[in-house]
């Protein structure tokens, strides 16, 4: 009869299952791909890959259990772990602002992490390790080596990216890993996230073996809660995957700087993903110096889109890969790019902000972490959030902290320091500070190299040890005026951080990686010799020693075992000697 | 297997491709050391001609390095290899640069580097260099002022410095010995070495060939000279090349000259940049810093070394010298102490007040020698027709020679502390020079052994009383200043270019200003040391001679 009844209840609760499979399909998913092409001045050429899933569904709430183009393991760890917002990185390679500009997507060299949780969540710190762990799994990358000692709570450089009621900063977790190293074992899990894999659609291009045959790649994952329309009355969820490679063609190429799909990727575009819902492919061919434009594509693009793009104006040549016309009179799609006359380097664009990192001094005592942030901004002057996570094993002197432009001392108007604990949590450095126009920023601060602990070292002691990027994070002015889009129609490159207003534009930054030496013991043969031999000799004199000084005497066998004992205890209790 | 260098590709010089990411940067030194060193030079009067290259690095000079970087595809500028190639004035070191743009333009097409790679030509030889270096490093150690650096490419792992003379090459020379005798790491010789075997680059080492093969008289007397030649440089605390001034911030570099000795087998600069090509991808391939080998040797060849383990021993043996005889002394004066009711009142114990004057004296002689040449330098050109050069030098010898008059005058105005005296006044010249010489021991060992070797003998030797004549002439040959003349000498004697007396006192009178000079511009420690370590303690063994 129980029986019975618990059947009835479990049919009643799967009841509403298949209503639930119904309003599933109804909650529109879309999926957007782009590919942008744009060459650098430095003649080097950049591709970035966005793959953007759109999901109308609340994730959080109500068990949400049929995935269509969002791929279930991110979705069911969202909805598990209580995530708002979570960005994830991988890169090999350092971007080099100063020559190549500004980058749609920044990312620090090595592996970064940074998750909003849900205000719901109660322990932070335990889903933090937890989400680490499960995406290390998931992307094969040592993100399990995340923890207590590399993670910071910033303050003020990361603001939630999509929706967000509060901006409470201790539901904020944010982490570096420098040393990790991309490879296509990183790739293929991140391909595999994709709704059509590598099988169809823009997808085809990410070949393992073109992509690490370059000087940068870079591959994230960002999930984010936005607005379903408009009005913004409901939720939804996006997955953006992007993949940013610059390919050098002046190795490759025998100095010619002519470059197509097919000698990039060695592939070129067939077909499209059917579930895409949009497929285009951008090419940058704006004109610099508004001369008579240098750049010949073909074929003809479907249409030419003008945008104002971080500050500049900028003309892509847009290839619809879902319009029908495009593959009418060829079978596939290799975009080709053709200098009409050669480029003249001379004169390259320098970017408003960009900046460069290093270690001073030398020896193994101490030294000094220099910044040099550069506003080359011919009229306005702009504050930027400077970021610093240094390891604990640097002790910074904070009494050391010089910050000086143009030769006279800048006071940063915020400052967040949050000392180091040893072997516990990593120095925390936040500070707001104004650039002005067209000016140097050297920002310094001394360190004292620690002693490790001998089983703190790793294999490699002589390599050095790495400090993460620090991240720099502004809003530029812009020279042009930007005008207000509609997120959901402009090119996905443009809409990942929110802008503001018309007048600036939001830059993230990230500096070199630095390699500091610290004192470290000889681990060599004669070294090890000379331990184990102190050990063997030390061992084996206390022993010896204790066999020579102990004396021996015979101990009378003790008789009536288990009674006796009983006995001696019974008599304790007595006050009266034992036997 | 090395791809090769395009043969003659030095005689064009690769032109700034369009495209290419090494980035042609420059930086401006200036050089002021006018404050405590040198001053600017007003009327020229002839400087001695040993210190001509002082009297030109005296005064403001103005220079400009000029660099690229090449970044290493997928790496984040964390760790850099270097290629310096220092330039003077006049053409001495174009081909070198040729070489080095070639293969700069050779290494930019390559998709293989791990690590960055900074092609570095400097003004002004080393004063370029180490401008850079302190540039590079944000750290101002001389005088010298260098302007900002653009771009850098994270620690240095390891430098090669490059000289030819002439476009066609002989022979390779290596140096190694670095500022204050640093030297670095044994792999990297061996790396050197072993490149050179593989492309049959004739390679020599203090500009002796190889001895021959297997034991023999003549071969061993060819690695004696060698390992002369390298402990004579090595004392002498000077940067060996442009590499030397490296070794401070820690980073691994050699030397390498191109030297065309007229011999009938020639290379062309091709083999030379296969060679530079090979190192540099060896070096590129390494995780870690150079670590493994040994810092500390000595080498009699290039294929040979002698470990730290093998020479040590031989100033240990010289240091139980001298802390015998302390333990002598010491045992003799606690004797002493014990039988005082023999000994006459007038000898208290507090006699060890009387060690305070000579004490003083030696140092303060020492201390005078230090500052007063360079810091009377403007009075004396002033006072006397002498160039500034000339001036310090002559005043070095002057307060050198005027310090050995001195036990006299301080002999008078102290009544002597009689038999117990002398004994502590030795004791303390024992204990000072042992602490003096163990300490070079572990810095810069050739030196160490030189002074030890020298000073070590009259220091047990010497005593009040007696025939003092062959006592006062050992101790005036063992004289560190006598001993810079002779290890003069000795050098071009093992060069096989033996000088006479009259050009050997003006190596020396050159040493001397050198001396001061790499003081002032690198900050190398042999001046002070002689001055504040090896004169004084050399000063007191004088006093003990003729204490009354």
């Amino acid at each position: 009869m129980a029986a019975a009844v618990l059947l009835l209840l479990l049919l009643t609760a799967a009841g509403p299952g298949p209503g639930q499979a119904d309003a599933g399909r109804e909650r529109r998913g879309a999926l957007r791909e782009e590919l942008l092409l744009s060459p650098l001045p430095t003649g080097d050429v950049a591709a970035t890959f966005q793959f953007r899933t759109r999901w109308d569904a609340d994730l959080q709430r109500g068990a949400v259990s049929h995935y269509r183009l969002f791929p279930k393991a991110l979705g069911r760890l969202v909805a598990a772990l209580g995530v708002r917002e979570l960005h994830l990185a991988l890169t090999q390679g350092f971007w080099r602002t100063r020559y190549w500009g500004q980058p749609p997507l920044q990312a620090p060299a090595g592996a970064e992490l940074w998750v909003w949780f849900q205000p719901t969540v109660t322990d932070v710190d335990k889903a933090w390790k937890e989400l680490s762990n499960i995406l290390s799994g998931i992307f094969c990358a040592s993100l399990n080596f995340i923890d207590s000692t590399n993670t910071v709570i910033p303050t003020a450089s990361f603001k939630p990216l999509g929706l967000a009621n509060g901006t409470d900063h201790h539901l904020l977790r944010y982490a570096v890993l420098p040393r990790e190293v991309v490879c296509t074992e990183n790739l293929t899990p991140w391909k595999k996230l994709l709704p059509c894999g590598s099988k169809a659609g823009l997808a085809v291009l990410l070949k393992a073996e073109r992509l690490f045959h370059s000087s940068y790649h870079s591959q994230a994952v960002h999930i984010r809660p936005i607005c379903r329309d408009a009005s913004c009355l409901a939720m939804s969820w996006e997955l953006r995957q992007t993949l940013t490679v610059v390919f050098d063609f002046f190795s490759s190429g025998q100095g010619k700087k002519d470059w197509s799909l097919f000698k990039m990727f060695s592939r070129t575009l067939t077909d499209t993903c059917p579930l895409a819902s949009q497929s285009k492919v951008y090419v940058d061919i704006s004109p610099k110096n508004k001369e008579k434009e240098l750049l010949e594509v073909s074929p003809p693009p479907t249409s030419v889109h003008e945008a104002i793009v971080q500050g500049d104006r900028r003309t892509y040549a847009v290839y619809d890969l879902l319009s029908p016309s495009l593959f009418n009179t060829s079978r596939s799609l290799n975009v080709q790019l053709k200098w009409k006359r050669p480029q003249d380097s001379s004169e390259m664009p320098i970017p408003t902000l960009h900046a460069q990192r290093y270690v001073g001094g030398y020896g193994l005592q101490t030294g000094e972490i220099c910044t040099l942030i550069y506003n080359t901004h011919p009229y306005r002057a702009f504050p930027v959030i400077l970021l610093e996570t240094v390891p604990w094993y640097l002790r910074l002197y904070v009494h050391t902290l010089t910050i000086i432009t143009k030769g006279k001392e800048n006071k940063p108007s915020y400052i967040h320091y949050q000392p180091a604990q040893d072997r516990s949590r990593p120095h925390l450095l936040e500070m707001l500070i104004q650039l002005p126009a067209n000016s140097v920023t050297k920002i310094t601060i001394q360190f004292e190299r620690a002693l490790l602990k001998w089983t703190e070292y790793p294999p490699d002691p002589n390599h050095g040890f790495y400090v993460g990027s620090s991240v720099l994070s502004a809003l530029v002015p812009s020279v042009t005026a930007m005008k207000d889009m509609d997120v959901e129609q402009s090119p996905l490159f443009t809409s990942l951080f929110p802008s503001s207003d018309g007048s600036s534009y939001f830059v993230r930054l990230y500096t070199e990686p630095l390699l500091v030496n610290l004192p470290t013991p000889d681990f060599s043969m004669p070294y090890n010799v000379i331990c184990l031999t102190c050990t063997v000799v030390a061992v084996c004199y206390g022993s010896f020693y204790n066999l020579l000084t102990r004396t021996f005497h015979v101990e009378e066998p003790s008789r009536g075992g288990l009674a006796k004992r009983l006995a001696n205890v019974i008599r304790k209790f007595r006050g009266v000697p034992p036997l | 297997m090395h791809p090769e260098l395009p043969v003659g590709a030095h005689l064009v010089p690769a032109a700034p491709r369009p495209g290419a990411p090494h980035v042609p940067v420059r930086e401006r030194h200036g050089l002021h050391h006018g404050g405590r060193g040198l001053r600017p030079g007003g009327a020229g009067a002839g400087a001695g001609p040993g210190l001509r290259g002082a009297q030109e690095e005296s005064g403001l000079v103005r220079g400009t390095n000029v660099f690229g970087v090449l970044r290493a595809p997928r790496a984040a500028s964390t760790e850099a290899l270097l290629l310096l190639v220092p330039c003077s004035e006049g053409s001495k070191n174009n081909q070198a640069v040729g070489l080095l743009l070639a293969l700069a333009g050779y290494c930019r097409g390559q998709v293989y580097w791990a690590k960055d790679l900074i092609f570095l030509v400097t003004e002004h030889d080393l004063l370029g260099t180490q401008a850079w270096l302190e540039a590079y490093h944000d750290v101002n150690l001389t005088d010298i002022q260098s302007g900002g650096i653009p771009g850098r490419a994270g620690a240095i792992q390891a430098a090669l410095a490059l000289e030819l003379s002439s476009d066609v090459v002989t022979s390779v020379d290596v140096a190694v010995e670095g500022l204050n005798g640093q030297l670095p790491n044994l792999d990297l010789l061996n790396l050197f070495h072993s490149f050179c075997l593989k492309s049959g680059l004739l390679c020599t080492f203090q500009g002796k060939l190889p001895p021959p093969e297997g034991p023999s008289g003549p071969a061993y007397a060819q690695s004696l000279r060698t390992l002369g030649l390298m402990v004579l440089g090595q004392a002498g605390g000077g940067p060996g090349g442009a590499h030397g001034l490296f070794l401070r911030f820690r980073i691994e570099a050699l030397t390498l000259r191109g030297i065309n000795s007229f011999r009938q087998h020639k290379f062309d600069l091709g083999v030379l940049g296969r060679t530079l090509e090979g190192m540099f991808r060896k070096l590129n391939n390494l995780l870690e810093r150079l670590h493994q080998s040994y810092f500390l040797y000595l080498l009699p060849s290039l294929s040979r070394f002698v470990s730290i383990g093998s020479y040590v021993p031989s100033l240990a043996l010289l240091l139980l010298v001298l802390a015998l005889r302390a333990l002598d002394l010491w045992m003799r004066l606690s004797r002493g102490e014990e039988g005082e009711g023999e000994t006459p009142p007038g000898e208290a114990r507090g006699s060890l007040l009387w060690l305070v004057p000579p004490i003083l004296v030696s140092w303060g002689a020492g201390t005078a020698l230090y500052l007063l040449p360079v810091r009377g330098q403007a009075v004396a050109t002033q006072h006397f027709p002498v160039g500034e050069a000339e001036a310090v030098v002559l005043a070095l010898i002057g307060i050198y020679v005027a310090g050995m008059a001195l036990p006299h005058s301080t002999h008078r105005a102290l009544s002597g502390g009689g038999q117990r005296g002398w004994m502590s006044l030795k004791l303390v010249a024992l204990l000072a020079l042992a602490l003096l010489l163990s300490c070079l021991a572990l810095l810069n060992f050739s030196l160490g052994f030189l002074l030890g070797a020298t000073l070590v003998p009259p220091a047990a030797a010497v005593r009040p009383g007696g025939n003092r004549l062959p006592l006062a002439v050992l101790l005036v040959l063992t004289t560190p200043g006598l001993s810079l003349f002779l290890a003069v000498l000795l050098e071009r004697e093992l060069l096989e270019a033996p000088a006479g007396l009259g050009e050997a006192w003006q190596r020396f009178l050159g040493a001397l200003g050198q001396g001061l000079l790499q003081e002032h511009l690198h900050g190398a420690h042999l001046s002070p040391l002689l001055c504040l370590g090896a004169y004084p303690c050399w000063l007191l063994l004088w006093n003990v001679l003729f204490w009354k």
